[in-house]
């Protein structure tokens, strides 16, 4: 590619054309600070944070927009950039409630650490500021209007990333403000409470709802048998939340941590997730049999399922009627293990921890109150459980590596995977390979379902039949393979779509920054933690198949049929 | 020829087009009485009943066959309106009712007398004027742009084309001159950008030109919102073809096949007007497919903004043509890179197509033989404020302000002294009265710290306070800022929150080094021209009042008497006649005393300074001027 060579703070630099002076200035070992641009998200312009003075340009130029030009000469702390800067944070925090002891995003705020790198000890500008309105109609998610520095941040991820636009600027001047068509409540907008915004947000103006609380309050409970899930994704971040780089899996130790704070069973999601294989992967057999309808869609993802139920109602035939692994481990909880322990299912109280912001509207759903009560109580993410552990003066770190509890603890490295991309579309090509063929699968890894990003499409010889899937991650993907099908231009049999850019290792609950960098660091996490698990097939596990012996009987019957199972609902725009 | 209803016929080349214009100068009857009235501006003081008037007179004096009504644009005089002018005999009346139409149907058009009562009274030395042409408004301005404003019906397209209407395009197509060669006359003709910021035209044609994408855009840029501006207004109300053409002719040299006019949808003549131009033009062959019988081919789109200031910006325009928010957006690229839907997109103002037709007919050496140095041409200006003058007026291009507030405005109201004019609207500067004599072009205004911006001016006398006129701009741009960039969407509005402070009373000194510091480093660092701009005519009040500014912060004194909370109202007890009128008058019962009745002693009325909510109910109700203000 072709390069050019210009001149940041006096140093020259040679950078590939089309690169930004951003760009050129982090290759010159400049940080240029910002806080609308995100790499790989945004780069509009909006904040002004990012100026810098180029030579022979009339005003100062923001960096994270311009792109770098041969010759260019550029200053990126010269007194006039420093002034503007300065008064550009001053500005911002002008209009910003600043409430930082008691800010969700406390310690990990760009715009804190901006002010704090800047110097700012003093606004001196005093006047209107934007109006504290807090929506927390949503089950998943808490805005709060009177924080947000309109980056937009989370109207890009929304719309361009996410394809579901639910968030947009709205109103002029001073009264600008994200907002949802014709002002609703966010829980009553198309929202699909993937959380990308949250992730993305450089403040607090979107966080998870905390429902820590309610957890503390079971626990303290001695009438309440109190059992925790834990996602795949979970025990390959949760490290970050505790100064760990990312890509650490702390499975032993998070399972620790959590009965240390207290849980009665440390239990897996990962149970449920080869028993997910097993039932979705005899309902695509029976779908081929049958003639259809095909392709068979994934229903693993809560945000994804919102998404088809809103946008592509009439396509919703194609989603698995299988629920997801929260949602089964919820009702077995509740129904199975709760007759073993001698519990009624009022008796049990069931949280789950996940990577997803969409789980907490997934549980309350009324579809999902199939042992009789609400199969799963709560839902925390992965930032609310990190801070219960650190609540608890939990050193994390410092715990000696403990076992899930039996039997809803035991789990295989399909299971694992369903936390990245692929993931589940390669643990249902191990187990249905091998109950069609009846042959052992010689190589386990379907490396071209595996990568995070854009559609990976493969072909799959099963036995006489070519089975042909696909993988996806992030709605606007999904939403190409959506329009394909509608289309009738996708002869797939089998499509995984997770509605968070790269799976649930990159969902909205999960530690703050989750960049890509990030997500592949946990990615490589969770391979290894496939290849470190003694059985790597979900038909394999032994609980799987001691449940099915005492309790479902078969798959698809009428017991895993009422527990296991789900319907959805036409949602529309 | 009726040409109301007619239905129009394809021509299919530039023959067929001069044929069809000579066949309507024909047709046109010198002698015939035509009365022009201004059907845009003027309606809102009764053009229209006025017109009605005249049609029943006409048919009451049988005259039907004898005079023509015209319903044309503006006539640029806005303080005189309704106006009319009457042909041939050229002569202009001013604010005409319904009931004067009587008479003039009985002596004008019946007998061609003139009506001395309605024509134009010369402020200074009160003599009647009679002709159009002998007004100094009129008799000071060069008309180009404006040149069909008030002659023509803009709603008939056979009205342009008699006027030499296409003929820039048909000289073009005719004479196969080459698109470089086009680019090349606008370009000698020295036309910069009419919109603000005054880029050379030409220039801009031959970077849309030398652009490889064989998808071209050009759009006319119609969303003037500069408060008190409405030079586009006009041109696209009364001469709608004119712009047309410039665009048919841009399109021609850059190699566009498809245009919009971005039109502000609060102009609903305008919009109406052009889109039946466009329709007319289509069915003549003027616009569409194979023009004229030629290769050529260019369409004609008009798109409603929906009342954004900020999308007179180029990007933010583009943005909400293609359904976007309006917000402007970064650049580079440049819309003549990247512009509509990432294709090459030239924008040029509806003033400066205007332009475009007259240059190619009568060459750019005539016009470039018009202006200063750097500023060729004509400009428009929309004279507003203290001045008698109001309305529209093209005058050249290096005239001085005094010759535009003195000559072609008449002076300032009521024979106050001049304090200052503000060109450009919000983005613009104040210009104090030291400048009278600077000869205005973009160059000259720049040097002064204001902009020549699309050509609004405001000229405030004594009375004007510029505290007070600088919150009226900024309050402005806060409002119409789009809230994207932190120094427009939070820095303006701390800036309007320092004036009004200081126009409140609460003003420190510190404040005008703080409002300087804001206003560079907003101009610096703003995304768009809006932002970048909206501090000037904060700068130039800043520089060039200080004393002002510092009277209301150290004396706390507003000395125009504007600034409400910086005034006090009192009644001379010696002047009080013990009406009573002020007390009855006032609306927070602050004003105590006893009315003098019939027999009885009264007791001076008295203004209760902390009730008193300075609404000035008494100063305008007293009858005897008893009450002062200070």
């Amino acid at each position: 590619m072709d390069k050019i060579t210009l001149t940041i703070d006096g140093k020259e630099v040679a950078v590939d054309k089309g690169a930004t002076v951003l760009a050129a200035a982090r290759a010159a070992g400049v940080t240029i600070p910002t806080l609308c641009w995100l790499e790989g998200v945004q780069a509009i312009g909006a904040c002004r944070m990012c100026v810098v003075e180029v030579q022979g340009a009339r005003t100062l130029q923001a960096s994270c927009v311009l792109p770098a030009a041969q010759g260019m000469v550029v200053k990126t702390h010269s007194p006039r950039v420093r002034e503007a800067r300065k008064m550009i944070l001053q500005l911002i925090l002008s209009d910003h409630r600043m409430e930082c002891p008691t800010c969700a995003r406390n310690m990990n705020c760009e715009l804190q650490a901006l002010a704090k790198e800047y110097g700012i000890v003093d606004i001196p500008f005093e006047g209107a500021k934007s109006s504290v309105r807090i929506d927390d109609s949503s089950p998943s998610l808490i805005r709060d209007a009177s924080k947000c520095i309109l980056c937009q941040r989370c109207v890009t991820v929304c719309h361009e990333i996410q394809t579901v636009g639910a968030l947009f600027p709205a109103h002029r001047g001073f009264a600008t403000t994200i907002s949802t068509a014709f002002d609703l409540p966010l829980g009553e907008a198309a929202c699909v409470n993937c959380g990308q915004c949250a992730l993305v947000c450089p403040v607090g103006a979107i966080v998870e709802r905390d429902d820590t609380e309610k957890v503390w309050h079971a626990l303290a409970d001695p009438d309440k048998v109190v059992v925790v899930q834990t996602a795949p994704a979970i025990r390959a971040a949760i490290a970050e939340e505790f100064g760990q780089a990312p890509g650490k899996a702390v499975t032993g130790q998070m399972v620790a941590a959590l009965r240390r704070l207290g849980f009665d069973k440390v239990f897996d999601t990962q149970f449920t997730a080869d028993l997910t294989i097993i039932e979705e992967g005899n309902e695509l057999l029976h779908r081929v049999q049958d003639g259809g309808p095909l392709p068979l869609i994934t229903s693993c993802s809560p945000g994804w399922v919102k998404f088809i139920e809103h946008f592509y109602p009439e396509l919703l035939k194609h989603v698995s009627s299988c629920k997801s692994p929260q949602q089964m481990f919820g009702s077995i909880a509740k129904t199975w293990y709760a007759q073993q322990i001698g519990k009624k299912p009022e008796d049990m109280f069931v949280v789950s921890i996940m990577p997803c912001t969409a789980k907490k509207f997934e549980c309350q759903r009324p579809e999902m109150y199939d042992s009789g009560v609400q199969d799963v109580d709560v839902v925390l993410t992965t930032r609310e459980t990190a801070r219960m552990i650190k609540q608890a003066g939990i050193n994390l770190l410092e715990l000696e590596d403990e076992m899930f509890d039996d039997p809803l603890g035991e789990s295989t490295g399909a299971a694992v995977i369903f936390g990245a991309s692929g993931g589940v579309m390669e643990a249902a090509l191990r187990t249905v390979y091998e109950v069609v063929t009846k042959k052992p699968l010689e190589n386990l890894d379907f490396e071209d379902v595996r990568g995070l990003k854009g559609v990976r499409a493969a072909t799959v010889k099963v036995g006489d039949l070519d089975v042909k899937v696909a993988a996806t991650s992030g709605l606007g993907n999904a939403r190409v393979l959506l329009d394909a099908i509608r289309d009738g231009k996708a002869d797939y049999h089998f499509i995984e779509i997770m509605a968070c850019p790269g799976g649930c290792l990159g969902g909205g609950g999960m530690p703050i920054p989750t960049n890509w960098p990030v997500r592949e660091a946990r990615a490589r996490a969770i391979y290894e933690e496939d290849k470190r698990l003694p059985i790597r097939k979900s038909h394999e596990n032994p609980f799987i198949k001691k449940i099915y012996d005492e309790f479902l009987e078969e798959p698809l019957g009428e017991k895993s049929h009422s527990l296991l199972h789900t319907h959805y609902t036409k949602r529309g725009v | 020829m009726k040409l109301k209803d007619t239905t129009r016929e394809r021509l299919k080349s530039v023959a067929e087009l001069d044929a069809l214009r000579r066949k309507l100068k024909a047709a046109r009857d010198p002698k015939k009485v035509t009365v022009l009235m201004c059907m845009t501006g003027c309606r809102a003081k009764g053009a229209d009943k006025a017109a009605a008037a005249l049609r029943h007179e006409i048919g009451n004096f049988r005259l039907k066959d004898k005079v023509d009504i015209v319903e044309t644009g503006c006539h640029g005089f806005c303080s005189m309106a309704p106006v009319m002018v009457i042909e041939p005999f050229g002569y202009m009346y001013c604010k005409v009712t319904a009931e004067d139409m009587h008479e003039v149907a009985r002596t004008t058009l019946k007998t061609g007398e003139v009506i001395e009562r309605l024509c134009y009274e010369d402020p200074i030395t009160g003599a009647r004027i009679p002709l159009n042409k002998d007004i100094p408004f009129y008799k000071n301005q060069k008309k180009i742009v404006l040149r069909n404003c008030g002659v023509i019906d803009p709603t008939l397209i056979e009205h342009y084309i008699e006027r030499d209407g296409y003929a820039a395009l048909g000289m073009i197509l005719s004479q196969g001159v080459k698109p470089d060669k086009v680019v090349e006359m606008v370009k000698k003709s020295g036309l910069r950008g009419r919109g603000g910021a005054g880029f050379p035209t030409g220039i801009k044609w031959q970077l849309a030109h030398d652009q490889q994408n064989p998808t071209k855009y050009l759009v006319c840029n119609a969303d003037e919102g500069d408060p008190g501006a409405f030079m586009d207004r006009a041109v696209l109300e009364g001469d709608p073809h004119t712009v047309i053409e410039g665009m048919l002719v841009g399109a021609y040299a850059m190699g566009a096949s498809q245009g919009y006019v971005y039109c502000r949808a609060e102009y609903p003549i305008a919009v109406r007007h052009v889109k039946m131009a466009i329709e007319q033009a289509e069915a003549c062959g003027l616009l569409g497919d194979n023009i004229l019988g030629s290769d050529f081919s260019f369409h004609i789109k008009l798109k409603e903004g929906a009342g954004a200031f900020v999308c007179g910006e180029e990007t933010a325009l583009m943005a909400s043509i293609e359904g976007e928010r309006g917000m402007p957006r970064p650049r580079p690229p440049f819309p003549i890179q990247s512009g509509l839907w990432g294709c090459p997109t030239c924008i040029n103002n509806v003033e400066t197509l205007a332009n475009i037709a007259p240059i190619i007919t009568r060459g750019p050496e005539w016009y470039a033989g018009m202006g200063t140095e750097t500023s060729k041409g004509t400009k428009i200006f929309a004279l507003a404020g203290a001045i008698n003058n109001t309305g529209l007026v093209e005058v050249p291009m290096g005239i001085t302000l005094r010759e535009i507030i003195f000559d072609v405005g008449g002076g300032i109201l009521e024979n106050k002294r001049f304090k200052a004019a503000q060109t450009g609207g919000p983005s613009g500067g104040v210009i104090p009265a030291d400048f009278i004599d600077l000869a205005i072009d973009y160059d000259s205004l720049a040097k002064v710290g204001a902009i020549m911006g699309s050509g609004g001016l405001i000229v405030m006398d004594q009375g004007n306070c510029i505290v007070d006129i600088a919150k009226f701009f900024l309050n402005f741009t806060c409002s119409e800022s789009c809230g994207k960039c932190t120094p427009c969407r939070i820095g303006l509005t701390r800036m309007l929150e320092i004036l009004n402070k200081i126009s409140r009373g609460e003003g420190v000194p510190e404040d005008l080094e703080t409002l300087e510091t804001m206003a560079r480093v907003i101009k610096d660092s703003a995304l768009c021209g809006l932002g970048q701009t909206a501090p000037n005519p904060v700068l130039t009040s800043v520089q060039h009042f200080r004393d002002e500014y510092m009277a209301h912060i150290v004396d706390k004194k507003c000395p125009s008497l504007k600034c409400k909370a910086l005034i006090t109202y009192s009644i001379d007890q010696e002047l009080c006649r013990m009406c009573g009128i002020c007390s009855k008058s006032c609306p927070t019962g602050a004003i105590t005393g006893q009315v003098k009745k019939k027999g009885q002693e009264g007791v001076p009325f008295h203004i209760m300074e902390d009730t008193c909510n300075k609404c000035g109910m008494c100063y305008s109700m007293c009858p005897f001027g008893s009450v002062a203000l200070a």
